[in-house]
């Protein structure tokens, strides 16, 4: 479904990818693992064309390099950031709506079924994003990207600063993209919700692909995780 | 008390008149980082295209027609000048709004000549609306003020009702989110640029006769824009609301005030040269508002209500 190869990416005059390759198959929770800094969320970003960069990234056999994000979104990728750039001033609500490619929800989501999955979301429905937690925002960027109904979403480090109970809420909700099948492209540095998750993983350092595999052939082979992994 | 109340009329023509300016500058500099240089002068086009529609066609025509002959003239500039020189940075985007607003000051030049054309309030509002006490209070400036805040409720209704409006609150903020979302954020920021030029445009119309059409006019009530949107607080169209009406109520009551330095340092018992002491406060209005944002500067870099310090 998502066929990325040899991808370089640079910002000003340094090459922060060099080469990457891989692929997420359809319905498939991926995980794209690595310490900071080797180049995890530049991938996601140069996919979904908020980084310039050469080299192939196909989605159902289209080539996204070259295209502008919004061309990209409507093809069926959906990205949710690191930041997750909530639209701070806006409701709970209007959030939501922004998810929308159309006028309606036609697809996989709606607000509703969103909702029932998230009650605390609904609760809060006109209250300004900006004024959420940590976890609720979380849920929201989620939801707000399902709203647009995406084939494949590409979510960077979900977890990152979440109290464990809400860790476990991402956790089920990756199940439950993945179960109406979306596939998921997962971008974490811990390897707690990954390694649970996910059919394939993926670790990167300096820019390229280290390591290839299935979470059990990670959690055996030690010196992927003391070299690239573990700090 | 008379003096008080039709200053405070004027004050509030002038300032909403500036808010229907800067609030076009506001968003356009929100959304895409750009502070358009050339703003004002669409101001000025405004005013020149309704001086010709006014003679072709008459008023009512032209309070129409200018405001969308700018827009598309701000559309155009958006769409082949400034999203061509996007991705050399923000100061080719400057730079290219900059050289923009000489060279529609020499079309204008060219076309109407150097001195100001006579561009009159139209004879259906040259009377009296009322009078406060014994001053009469002209019916153009109701009407200015009537568009204005028409123009105002139009705003805030497009931006929170409306579907576009959330896109581009959304892309104040997050305009790489927007974009990922699948809004086709180039064509709102177009539309947006036309918009503020229409705006600015349609200040123009209703700005031009109660003042003055001359090539002058761009530069004039530019200044004072950047004044506006800079002591407002860049992005912040409230910020920009708020210190429209300020501005305009200062620069408005200052220049009817006879009140000198001397008189001030009177109050003290302090004795002052007579170059100094004679300087009254009309005569230091037109540096007020520039005084007002280099206060506003140093004590608050991001501006009354600002969102960004860049």
């Amino acid at each position: 479904m998502l066929e990325v190869s040899d991808l370089h990416a640079y910002y000003g005059k340094s090459h922060v990818l060099h080469g990457v390759n891989l692929r997420v198959e359809p319905g498939e929770i991926v995980s794209l693992l690595g310490r900071n800094g080797v180049g995890r969320s530049t991938t996601i970003k140069a996919v979904m064309g908020h980084v310039h960069c050469t080299g192939s990234a196909r989605f159902k056999s289209t080539e996204l390099v070259g295209k502008r994000a919004y061309e990209i979104a409507h093809l069926g990728v959906g990205y949710v950031p690191e930041d997750r750039s909530i639209f701070p001033t806006l409701t709970v609500i209007q959030n939501m709506v922004l998810g929308l490619k159309g006028k309606e929800a036609t697809g996989r989501w709606n607000m509703e079924g969103l909702f029932d999955l998230f009650p605390r979301l609904r609760e809060r429905g006109d209250t300004p994003a900006g004024v959420l937690s940590g976890g609720e925002q979380q849920m929201l960027t989620l939801c707000r990207t399902l709203m647009g109904d995406p084939d494949l979403i590409m979510v960077d480090e979900p977890t990152e600063g979440l109290s464990p109970m809400m860790v476990e809420n991402v956790a089920n909700l990756l199940r439950e993209i993945q179960k109406r099948g979306v596939a998921v492209l997962l971008v974490e540095q811990k390897l707690t919700i990954a390694l649970a998750i996910s059919r394939r993983v993926y670790v990167m350092g300096h820019g390229q692909i280290v390591f290839e595999g299935t979470p059990e052939q990670l959690k055996a082979n030690a010196d992927v995780r003391k070299e690239w992994l573990e700090v | 008390m008379e003096f008080f109340l039709v200053q405070l009329l004027n004050g509030l023509a002038y300032g909403l008149l500036l808010f229907m300016l800067s609030s076009g500058l506001t968003l356009i500099f929100s959304m895409m980082g750009v502070l358009n240089f050339a703003h004002a002068s669409f101001y000025m086009l405004g005013a020149y295209f309704a001086y010709q529609c006014s003679k072709w066609l008459g008023f009512w025509p032209a309070l129409v027609v200018a405001p969308l002959l700018v827009a598309g003239i701000g559309a155009l500039v958006e769409r082949f000048g400034l999203r061509t020189v996007h991705k050399f940075g923000h100061v080719a985007e400057l730079l290219l709004t900059f050289g923009l607003a000489y060279v529609i000051e020499e079309i204008v030049h060219l076309v109407w000549g150097r001195a100001a054309v006579d561009y009159q309030i139209p004879e259906a509002l040259n009377f009296t609306a009322f009078h406060i006490l014994t001053s009469s209070y002209p019916a153009y400036r109701v009407f200015m003020m009537a568009i204005s805040i028409a123009m105002l409720i139009g705003l805030y209704l497009g931006l929170t009702r409306t579907r576009v409006g959330l896109v581009i609150q959304a892309s104040l903020t997050h305009p790489e989110m927007v974009e990922a979302l699948g809004h086709n954020v180039p064509r709102v920021f177009m539309l947006v640029f036309a918009a503020g030029a229409a705006l600015a445009g349609l200040a123009g119309v209703i700005g031009g006769n109660a003042f003055v059409t001359e090539p002058g006019m761009a530069a004039a009530v530019g200044s004072i824009v950047f004044v506006v949107v800079v002591f407002g607080g860049m992005g912040s169209l409230l910020g920009a609301f708020i210190a429209s009406l300020l501005i305009g109520m200062v620069q408005t009551f200052s220049v009817g005030i006879d009140y000198s330095i001397g008189d001030l340092a009177g109050l003290f018992g302090a004795q002052i040269p007579e170059q100094f002491a004679s300087i009254t406060l009309a005569r230091m209005a037109p540096m007020l508002p520039y005084l007002l944002m280099v206060m506003m500067l140093v004590m608050r870099p991001k501006g009354l209500m600002g969102t960004r310090e860049t």
